[in-house]
């Protein structure tokens, strides 16, 4: 064997080149490079379809490529990627949902590794529980090993999930969206605990579509879009803007949307609403065809203020009024009753029944609109849904589909259309644009802007300081549970606001 | 992913389609078993497809059809009621004893029809006992319902001290055993149960937002349905069909012992899961479920006609439902298949 | 409202250590009202009528922990009792090693029946074991008629006291062969779960079936040494219950199922998978037969047995499934709206 000798450039310990894979002759990958450096940390972007999973799991051995593709461990060529073979060279996935499991101990999560395969053996429950415990004090974490981990938080099983993945002596560690679920302060553990592996030598990739928060401790970003690399780039004087711009392909010649509303009367109302934990003395207005922005990191409050609104959750102190009447809302159809919708972030679990049909979801929670002598009357219900339908140019099968059949961008205008068949005074949107395509975007703020149009109160919440910069008459900036500012897209610049929230 | 565009469908499926949607595809399986079933049973036995056939199935059919429309809403709603049988009992015996209270066989029909409320009473609260635990708790419905109908079997059973009772009026009798132009009245009155019920899912909030619940119990409570409120409402709607179940069974045999009928639940769940229920809940009709009830029993009929024991039918029970189960299988599998292919 | 604190060990054992606490009081109570409960004779009489239940229940504990039910078990073990009669008796009896491998490779093999539908055509198994459940039990009937056996092997009826204790007012306290049998298939689950790599794995499977998968868990092994192992308790269970009740009959065992999944359950197993230990199992099916045995020394009618003990089921479901801090906190909620 030929030694290289350039000991000036590292030997990555994860190489590819050339790779693609093809699904039913769809091309999910073409012609892909990358490459992962000893102790570095590095993100993958792209949008949802960019081809980053595929290309994981090609790396780790699920897919095959194409032939001519070149994958090395460590400088060493690979001929056939297997599971097991990934694993043996070090490399770790953490997927996003963690896939650890909740009802066993933090010890025998950390130590699965060591009772899969082979013969049954005697597990050995007083070595497991050392080696989790060495190993959570390597992160600088110290909880009971004996403790279920449904018992903790999210933040703290993704620590026991980068543990696991160290004790099968990971070289690398890629990271699918580890920060969508933690708090800021969370976060900034997880960039601590981060910068400590990679001083050990243990390289990081972080996969996202949302990376703000993990920018500023990566060294590079490789770039999918349309399962090709569009590059490798320094991070050095990265902005999101610029990054969304690589990641999609378009540049945001968006102009500003907000106006001025002079003699518009005030929707909603809320006065020193604070609630133990979650927010503190929120006080807001919105006004008849007004979008106000709420924006700011997760864990602000936003979705608990949220769901407060919409009578989910019961604030301790403080008055909520719509068109000047104050409401106790004791649920949810309270305040549907009152005019209130509310569109999830989670579409797939909590904004629509995916098995069930198109028409149902969309009568849901006006069901007795559609009544006659009691009974639902199958022929209003094919009326009001085919209106919906047309109104919000939904593109659809039939009607009695179901919701699982439509993309990303179609189902949320279903969850749209199912709200509005409620004839609303204020739409609470939270996160509108989670897991649908960027062109389908655009479509779903062309529905706010109309619907502002038609006087609706609107409250548009998200984490992406674009949306709500650019379709927002205002925006409200929540951090820690407090509103803390409030700016006008008219006289402040994107990339001041984008500092502020992410400062 | 990209939205299914609208295209016509080639005019040679578009008839099949059709039929298909009007019946429901889930339907037409069930049918072609029913026809295969009277074939089959048809040309070994010439007596099979006669008026006794057809008594047989209409007289023994409403008891394990009540029950089974008593499992079935909350199936459909993600949980089960392993308690329809002993309800049922338990109901049968309210009505009983208001009867031997007033008279036994000299009973007045006054007696009879407000032994009947208080029948439906019970049942319908022992239905309101679970419902809330189940909806407020969050404990599994296997469990609640199980430990309901241990208790109602106990409770049952410590009244009766396991004796039959029996000695009541005449005017009972039609309801087990008359007929009404022609028809079983216990038929009559399982096929208005069907009627009912049907619409009930089909054509109300409560139905409609049973389905929901049963597919997404979270999301179902986001878009303003009353969760907890349909659970609760769901079992005790379940718990009255048991009270109807146990009236008619008490005239059919014209006596009531706790553990009648014990072997039917597990057959009711069986003819949910036949009938195209899905096992997750949210997904199930009462006409499918119907169609299945009767490929059951006239299984059981046909094979008692041919003097096979009444156990065989069981176990065929068991393996059409495998076998059932299997062609699901395959058939979702052709259709990934093809989906995949395109 | 002021958070209580609960240490560690009863924490993550809470169901345990609630059986143990509300076992001791009743016991307390039983010893108290009645004299007969705290002797040696009864605590014997208690072990030997548990065991056929106990055996059902830690196979059916495999089961739960990997995320599935079974109603076909009793059924199961009744179709194993047949077999085994009608194969010995065509050797002309045999000996209890030849019982045993018969009980096991029959019980193994109707598991598998189960496995296999459950693994291969994904079937959920509680439709598949109620399939199972009618076909075994009509196919039972059909062939035996519904006829029982009286003429059985000398080794398997023939009654065998492990240890014998005269007491002091001349009745004997016995223990009999089939706790022994109980003690071993309680021991033998115990290290299968709590002290094998299987174990975990099949708690791993129980908890999170797709994280199991992406580990590289071979599912399929699972569900057929999950199924596999109820099978082979079941056919044990069905011996010992023979033994026990000296006759093989064909419906003795149906509806027993249900009262084993109760009990079970009761034990802290949950459905869905990932939860149970062989301590809450044995512990749930000592309280229902504790308190069936001291409602029995009551003198209360044996016709309310059931009545108490499923109201106190449902009481304990209820309760654990809401504990009290959390109704309490309910009911605060809404008294402040």
């Amino acid at each position: 064997m030929i030694m290289a000798m350039q000991p000036a450039e590292p030997v990555p310990v994860l190489s590819l080149d050339t790779v693609s894979v093809t699904f039913g002759g769809v091309r999910a990958l073409h012609n892909v490079s990358f490459e992962v450096l000893p102790g570095e940390v590095q993100c993958l972007a792209g949008e949802n379809g960019s081809g980053k999973s595929t290309l994981i799991k090609v790396i780790t051995g699920v897919y095959q490529p194409l032939a001519g593709a070149r994958i090395a461990y460590a400088g060493r060529p690979v001929e056939t990627v297997s599971p097991a073979a990934a694993r043996a060279a070090g490399i770790e996935v953490i997927w996003q949902d963690l896939a650890l499991f909740p009802e066993m101990t933090v010890a025998e999560n950390i130590g699965i590794r060591a009772v899969l395969g082979g013969l049954p053996r005697r597990v050995n429950h007083r070595a497991m529980r050392g080696a989790a415990q060495t190993l959570l004090a390597r992160l600088g974490a110290d909880f009971d090993v004996d403790a279920p981990l449904r018992s903790f938080a999210i933040a703290q099983r993704q620590l026991v999930a980068i543990a696991r993945a160290l004790a099968g002596d990971a070289k690398v560690i890629f990271m699918d969206e580890p920060t969508s679920s933690l708090t800021q302060s969370e976060t900034d553990r997880l960039l601590e605990i981060v910068r400590t592996l990679s001083a050990q030598g243990i390289a990081i990739v972080f996969v996202s579509h949302r990376l703000a928060e993990v920018l500023d401790i990566s060294s590079r970003v490789t770039v999918l879009r349309d399962g090709k690399l569009v590059g490798v780039y320094s991070t050095e004087g990265m902005t999101q803007s610029h990054l969304t711009e690589l990641m999609t392909g378009k540049t945001f010649d968006q102009s500003v949307r907000a106006r001025d509303l002079p003699g518009a009367p005030a929707v909603l109302e809320v006065a020193g609403l604070s609630r133990e934990d979650d927010y503190q003395d929120v006080s807001l207005t919105i006004r008849r065809g007004e979008t106000v922005g709420l924006t700011g990191l997760l864990g602000a409050g936003r979705t608990e203020l949220a769901l407060s609104i919409f009578g989910m959750l019961r604030p301790d102190r403080g008055t909520i009024k719509l068109d000047g009447a104050v409401l106790d809302l004791r649920s949810n159809r309270d305040a549907i009753r009152a005019g209130i919708g509310y569109l999830s972030e989670d579409r797939l679990s909590l904004g629509l029944i995916q098995p069930q049909s198109i028409a149902d979801n969309t009568v849901m929670p006006v069901l007795d609109r559609i009544l006659t002598r009691g009974l639902i009357s199958s022929r209003k219900k094919q009326l009001l849904v085919a209106r919906w339908i047309e109104e919000l140019a939904i593109k659809l099968g039939q009607p009695t589909d179901a919701i699982s059949t439509l993309s990303g961008g179609n189902q949320q205008r279903v969850a749209i259309a199912k709200w509005l068949a409620v004839g609303l005074k204020l739409i609470i949107l939270d996160s509108p644009t989670v897991g649908v395509d960027v062109g389908a975007r655009a479509g779903i703020f062309e529905i706010v802007e109309k619907l502002a149009a038609e006087g609706l109160a609107i409250l548009l919440i998200s984490d992406e300081v674009p949306e709500v910069y650019f379709n927002a008459d205002s925006v409200l900036h929540m951090a820690g549970g407090r509103i803390i500012a409030q700016y006008d897209p008219r006289t402040i610049s994107l990339h001041d606001l984008e500092a502020a929230v992410y400062a | 992913m990209t939205a299914p565009s609208i295209k016509a469908a080639p005019t040679r499926r578009n008839w099949f389609r059709r039929i298909t949607a009007a019946l429901g595809a889930e339907n037409i399986g069930l049918l072609l078993a029913l026809v295969g079933v009277l074939v089959l049973f048809g040309s070994l036995s010439p007596r099979f497809l006669s008026m006794a056939t057809f008594d047989s199935v209409a007289f023994q059919l409403p008891e394990l059809g009540l029950l089974t429309l008593a499992m079935l809403m909350p199936v459909i709603s993600g949980g089960i009621n392993l308690s329809v049988t002993f309800t049922a009992n338990l109901c049968g015996l309210t009505l009983a004893w208001v009867l031997q209270a007033n008279g036994g066989p000299d009973a007045s029909v006054f007696a009879f029809i407000v032994g009947s409320i208080l029948a439906l009473g019970v049942g319908t609260t022992a239905g309101l006992v679970m419902g809330p635990v189940i909806a407020y708790t969050g404990a599994h419905p296997i469990l609640v319902s199980l430990s309901m109908m241990i208790f109602l079997r106990g409770l049952g059973e410590f009244l009766t001290r396991g004796a039959d009772i029996s000695g009541f009026p005449e005017f009972i009798q039609p309801l087990g055993h008359g007929s009404l132009w022609g028809f079983p009245v216990p038929l009559l009155i399982l096929l208005v149960a069907v009627a009912l019920w049907h619409v009930l899912m089909t054509r109300t909030r409560l139905g409609f937002a049973n389905y929901m619940v049963g597919s997404n119990i979270e999301a179902a409570r986001y878009s303003g349905i009353p969760t907890r409120r349909t659970i609760v409402l769901i079992y005790a709607l379940s718990g009255t069909m048991c009270a109807v179940a146990g009236i008619i069974m008490m005239a059919r045999f014209n006596s009531v012992r706790v553990g009648h009928g014990e072997s039917y639940v597990l057959i009711t769940v069986l003819a949910c899961f036949l009938g195209g229920v899905n096992p997750f809940g949210g997904f199930g009709r009462v006409v499918s479920v119907f169609l299945a009830l009767i490929i059951l029993q006239l299984l059981s009929s046909g094979l008692n006609l041919l003097g096979a024991s009444q156990h065989l039918a069981t176990a065929l029970w068991g393996f059409l439902l495998i076998g059932v189960m299997v062609l699901r299988w395959c058939a979702a599998r052709l259709h990934f298949l093809r989906i995949t292919r395109d | 409202m002021p958070s209580l604190r609960i240490p560690r060990l009863l924490r993550s054992h809470s169901t345990e250590t609630w059986l143990v606490i509300i076992l001791l009081s009743i016991c307390l109570v039983l010893s108290l009202v009645s004299d007969q409960f705290f002797t040696l004779a009864n605590l014997f009489n208690l072990l030997n009528t548990s065991s056929t239940n106990l055996i059902f229940a830690v196979g059916l504990l495999v089961v739960l922990i990997a995320g599935g039910i079974d109603i076909s078990f009793a059924v199961a073990a009744s179709v194993v009792q047949y077999v085994v009669a009608i194969a010995l008796m065509h050797i002309g009896g045999g000996n209890w090693v030849i019982g045993l491998s018969v009980a096991a490779v029959a019980g193994i093999g109707l598991g598998a029946v189960n496995a296999a539908l459950i693994h291969y055509f994904r079937i959920i198994s509680i439709v598949v074991t109620i399939a199972t459940f009618n076909v075994y039990f009509g196919l039972l009937m059909f062939f035996t008629r519904g006829v029982s056996i009286y003429n059985l092997p000398e080794w398997w009826t023939h009654r065998m006291v492990l240890f014998e204790y005269q007491q002091a007012n001349g009745s004997w306290a016995e223990l009999t062969l089939p706790v022994a049998v109980m003690a071993v298939c309680v021991l033998a689950t115990w290290l299968l779960i709590r002290h094998s790599t299987t174990g975990r794995q099949l708690y791993a499977f129980g908890d999170n079936p797709e994280g199991a998968r992406r580990l590289g868990i071979n599912i399929a092994a699972m569900q057929f040494i999950a199924f596999g192992w109820l099978g082979l308790m079941a056919g044990i269970a069905g011996l010992v219950q023979v033994h026990y009740a000296q006759e093989v009959v064909p419906n003795a065992l149906i509806g027993r199922e249900l009262d084993v999944l109760a009990a079970v359950v009761l034990g802290g197993a949950r459905l869905g998978g990932g939860r149970g230990t062989v301590l809450g199992c044995i512990l749930g099916v000592l309280l229902v037969s504790v308190t069936q045995n001291g409602l029995n020394l009551l003198g209360i009618s044996p016709y309310a047995f059931k009545m108490i003990i499923g109201a106190v089921i449902l009481l304990a479901i209820t309760l654990s499934n809401a504990p009290l801090a959390k109704i309490i906190a309910g009911l605060r909620q809404r008294s402040r709206a």
